[in-house]
C-alpha cells in the first residue's frame, strides 16, 4: 500500500555492521529498502516490483486454496473432472439430441466440453476472487502485503483445474477421431484471455463485495446469465453476421469460439470480435485496477 | 550514533465512525438512494474521528522501542501504519529495512492444513522465504515441541499446541525492524518465558523491535525507550523505566480503567495493591505469586473523610474474566487517611497466568470507589496439571497418588 523504492544506504558504516551481525544467523543478506509510508494519493501506483518480490507469498496463496479445496472434497481431484463431464451429458442430451441446437458439425460431447472447459474455469474464477478479499480480511488487517496477490491468487487458483480439464478435453477429442489441427498451440492465447477477463470482472467484484456483502450472492446468478450470453450451449454462428462485433463485447464468446477452433479447425477462426474482444478486457483490467486499489486501501479499516 | 531506521512526522488517523455499521448491503444502499439521493451522497463531517493525531517519532537502529497506553490511545494504530496494514490520513513515515509485523499469533492458519503446511503459509505470510522456511522448519517444530503432530491438520490440535506452533513460526523471524502488538500474553507461563527468551535474543542480534505490551514489568525488561501514547497523542517519550513509572502512577492516580467509571465520590480511592509474602521480605516483583505457601495481598486505600459501616468487596477474576472468589466485609469503620486491606489466604492454588483484583468500598449503599487493580497478578507458580492443555483445569494443585491392592 505504500511506496516501496530501493535506495542506497545513506549510513553504509553502521549498517554493514548490522548486516554482518544479522548475516550471523541469516545467510542470505538483504538489500538495504526503503519504505514510504503515506497517505493514498494518485489514481493508479501499480508497485510491479513490489508485486515480483511477493510472488512466493502468491504461490502459497494458490497452493494452499488447491490443498483446502482438494481435501475438504471427499472425492477430490475426481470431481473436478465429474463436473463439466455431467454438464456435458446434460447438455448433450437436452440441447443436443432433444433441442437439436446445431453444433457446426462436431460431435455434440465434444462441442460442449470444448466450450465448458474455459467456461468452467472461468465461472469458477470468477466467484473464487469476488470473494477472496472478504475470506482474507482476518489476514488482511493483521499483515501487509500488496492486496493485489489475493485476485490474482483467486484466478491462478483455478488453473489446476483447468490443466485437468484440458487434459480430459484433448482425451475426449481423439477418442471421436478429430485430431486437433496446429493451430492447438493458439490454445494458451484464448486462456490468456479466459483469465484476464476473470481479473478484469474480479477485480471489480472482489472490491464490490469488500464494500457490500451481498455481491457475492449476486454473482452466481450474473454467471448463469453469462453463459447464456456465450456459446456454451449453442455455436455463435446462430448470431447473426452483423451483430457480431456486438458480441465481442462478451469476451467471454472469443475464448468459447477460439478454444473450439483452435482445438478441432471448425468454425471460422477469430477476427475483429476477438479484437473488441481483446481491448474491452484491457480496459476491465485497468479500470479494475484502478478500482480495486481504491478500495484496498479501506479494506483493513472495515471491520 | 545510531542511525534512524523509522523517521516518523506528522503521522494521523481518521477513521469513520460506524464503519461496521456502514460496510452493510448493497440492497439498503440502493433503498437509501432511492428514498433520499441527497442526504445518502453527503458524508456527514461529525462521523469521523481521530485514532491517532500529529506522531511524529524516531527509532534508532538496533533499539528496542515499548508502546504503552490505555486501550484504544491508538498503540495498535499507529503500529498498524508502520507496519503498512493502513495507510495514515496526514503525514508520513519513513522505514529503513525490511519490517516484519506480528500482530496476532496464527495468523493465515487454516483449520484443515497440517501443522508442517501452516508453517509454510504462515510464514510465507510473515514475510519469510521459502528456503528460509525449508532451513528453519525443523527449528520451529522443536521450539514448538509438536513433532508428533505435524503432520496432522491443526483443527485438531489444543488451543496450546495451536498457540505454540503459531508463535513458533513467528519467533523464527529475522527482519531487521519487527513490529510486535501483545502477542507474548499467549500460551502457559513457561511458554511465555520461552517467547521472551527469543525476543530478546532478537534484541540482541542488533535488530530494531517495537513492542507494544500492557505488562509494564515486561516493558521495564525488554525496551530502551519507551512511548506512552494517550488519546492518539504521544504523552511523554523516554527511558523505559521512567516513562513506564509515569504511566503506573498516572493510572494508579485514578485515570486508570476508562470502561469502568470509577465512582463519582471523592471521598476514597484505592492507590495501589501489592503482594506481601508472610515469610520472606518484600518481593522484587510485588505483582507475582511464585508460591503455594501462605499469602498475604495488601490493598492500600485513601480516605478524605471517615466513614461508619462501610463495606468492602473483594474479587479475583482470571484473563477470561470468569470470577474466581469474591467476598464482602462489612462493618468498617474507617478514619480520614490512608488505610491498608489486607487479605491473607492459606494458598491461592490457581493454574499459573495473569490474574485480576477487583477491589471496591461502600458506605450507606454509595459506592466510594471501585478499582479493577493494575497492573494484574501474574502467578507463575509450578503447573501441576494434565499433560494435554484441553485438561487444564482452573485449579492447581499437587495431588498425591497411592495405589492399594
Amino acid at each position: 500500500m505504500a511506496t516501496t523504492t530501493t535506495k542506497p544506504s545513506s549510513a553504509s558504516g553502521s549498517l554493514a555492521a548490522a548486516n554482518a551481525a544479522a548475516e550471523a544467523m541469516a545467510p542470505a543478506p538483504r538489500a538495504p529498502v526503503t519504505v514510504l509510508i503515506e497517505p493514498p494519493r494518485g489514481l493508479l501506483e501499480l508497485r510491479l516490483r513490489e508485486l515480483w518480490e511477493y510472488r512466493e507469498l502468491l504461490y502459497f496463496f494458490v497452493w494452499r486454496d488447491v490443498k483446502v479445496r482438494y481435501k475438504q472434497t471427499v472425492i477430490g481431484v475426481a470431481w473436478v473432472i465429474l463436473q463439466p463431464l455431467m454438464t456435458m451429458g446434460v447438455f448433450t442430451i437436452f440441447f443436443g439430441r432433444l433441442a437439436k441446437l446445431p453444433s457446426e458439425g462436431l460431435p455434440y460431447p465434444v462441442f460442449y466440453f470444448a466450450a465448458l472447459v474455459p467456461w468452467t474455469y472461468f465461472a469458477q474464477a470468477l466467484q473464487n476472487c469476488t470473494t477472496i478479499v472478504v475470506a482474507n480480511q482476518h489476514v488482511i488487517t493483521k499483515v501487509y502485503f500488496p492486496r493485489l496477490v489475493l485476485p490474482l491468487a483467486a484466478v491462478c487458483s483455478g488453473l489446476l483445474d483447468f490443466v485437468i480439464g484440458f487434459a480430459v478435453m484433448i482425451i475426449l477429442t481423439l477418442s471421436f477421431g478429430i485430431h486437433p489441427p496446429a493451430t492447438v498451440a493458439l490454445l494458451p492465447v484464448f486462456l490468456l484471455l479466459a483469465v484476464a477477463t476473470a481479473l478484469g470482472v474480479g477485480l471489480w467484484t472482489s472490491a464490490l463485495n469488500a464494500l457490500y456483502r451481498d455481491v457475492a450472492s449476486i454473482i452466481p446468478f450474473i454467471v448463469q446469465f453469462w453463459m447464456l450470453a456465450s456459446p456454451v450451449a449453442y455455436p455463435s454462428s446462430l448470431v447473426p453476421e452483423r451483430w457480431r462485433w456486438l458480441y465481442g463485447l462478451n469476451p467471454m464468446a472469443g475464448v468459447i469460439d477460439g478454444f473450439r477452433w483452435a482445438l478441432t479447425g471448425v468454425g471460422k477462426p477469430p477476427g475483429a470480435q476477438m479484437a473488441v474482444s481483446a481491448v474491452v478486457v484491457c480496459l476491465l483490467v485497468v479500470a479494475g485496477l484502478i478500482f480495486f486499489q481504491r478500495v484496498e486501501g479501506t479494506v483493513a479499516d472495515r471491520v | 550514533m545510531a542511525t534512524a531506521v523509522i523517521a516518523a512526522e506528522g503521522l494521523g488517523k481518521r477513521y469513520q465512525r460506524g464503519a461496521v455499521e456502514s460496510r452493510g448491503m448493497l440492497r439498503d444502499s440502493i433503498m437509501k438512494f432511492a428514498r433520499n439521493p441527497l442526504a445518502a451522497l453527503r458524508r456527514s463531517k461529525q462521523e469521523t474521528f481521530w485514532a491517532l493525531k500529529d506522531v511524529s517519532l524516531e527509532v534508532k537502529e538496533g533499539e528496542v522501542l515499548g508502546l504503552i497506553g490505555r486501550n484504544g490511545a491508538g498503540k495498535t494504530t499507529l503500529l498498524k501504519i508502520l507496519s503498512r496494514i493502513t495507510r495514515p490520513t496526514t503525514g508520513h513515515a519513513e522505514i529503513r529495512g525490511h519490517v516484519r509485523s506480528l500482530l496476532e499469533v496464527g495468523t493465515g492458519f487454516h483449520g484443515e492444513l497440517t501443522g508442517r503446511e501452516n508453517t509454510y503459509f504462515s510464514g510465507s505470510l510473515l514475510g519469510m522465504k521459502k528456503r528460509e522456511i525449508d532451513r528453519k522448519l525443523d527449528e520451529i517444530i522443536a521450539f514448538a515441541e509438536i513433532e508428533k503432530f505435524i503432520d496432522t491438520p491443526v483443527k485438531h490440535y489444543s488451543s496450546g499446541m495451536y498457540v505454540r506452533l503459531a508463535f513458533a513460526v513467528a519467533a523464527h523471524l529475522e527482519p531487521e525492524i519487527l513490529l510486535v502488538d501483545e502477542v507474548l500474553a499467549v500460551g502457559d507461563i513457561n511458554f511465555q518465558k520461552k517467547c521472551l527468551g527469543k525476543m530478546g535474543d532478537v534484541a540482541r542480534a542488533g535488530r530494531t523491535v517495537v513492542l507494544v505490551s500492557h505488562q509494564m514489568n515486561q516493558m521495564r525488561r525488554l525496551c530502551d525507550r519507551v512511548v506512552w501514547v494517550d488519546g492518539g497523542t504521544i504523552r511523554m517519550v523516554g527511558a523505559a523505566h521512567e516513562v513506564v513509572s509515569a504511566y503506573e502512577a498516572a493510572m494508579f492516580a485514578g485515570e486508570r480503567s476508562k470502561g469502568l467509571e470509577r465512582g463519582a465520590s471523592t471521598k476514597a480511592k484505592f492507590l495501589r495493591w501489592e503482594i506481601s509474602r508472610i515469610a520472606g521480605a518484600a518481593s522484587e516483583e510485588p505483582h507475582t505469586l511464585r508460591t503455594r505457601e501462605p499469602v498475604t495481598v495488601n490493598f492500600a486505600v485513601q480516605l478524605a473523610s471517615p466513614i461508619r459501616n462501610g463495606e468492602h468487596g473483594i474479587a479475583l477474576f482470571n484473563a477470561e474474566r470468569q470470577l474466581m472468589w469474591a467476598r464482602a466485609e462489612q462493618g468498617i469503620d474507617l478514619d480520614a487517611g490512608v488505610h491498608v486491606f489486607s487479605h491473607t489466604f492459606p494458598s491461592l492454588p490457581l493454574r499459573p497466568g495473569p490474574y485480576q483484583w477487583q477491589v471496591s468500598l461502600w458506605a450507606d449503599s454509595e459506592m466510594l470507589d471501585l478499582w479493577d487493580c493494575g497492573p494484574d497478578m501474574t502467578i507463575a507458580t509450578e503447573a501441576h496439571q494434565h499433560y494435554l492443555d484441553e485438561w487444564n483445569g482452573i485449579l492447581n494443585l499437587p495431588s498425591q497418588f497411592q495405589r492399594t491392592s
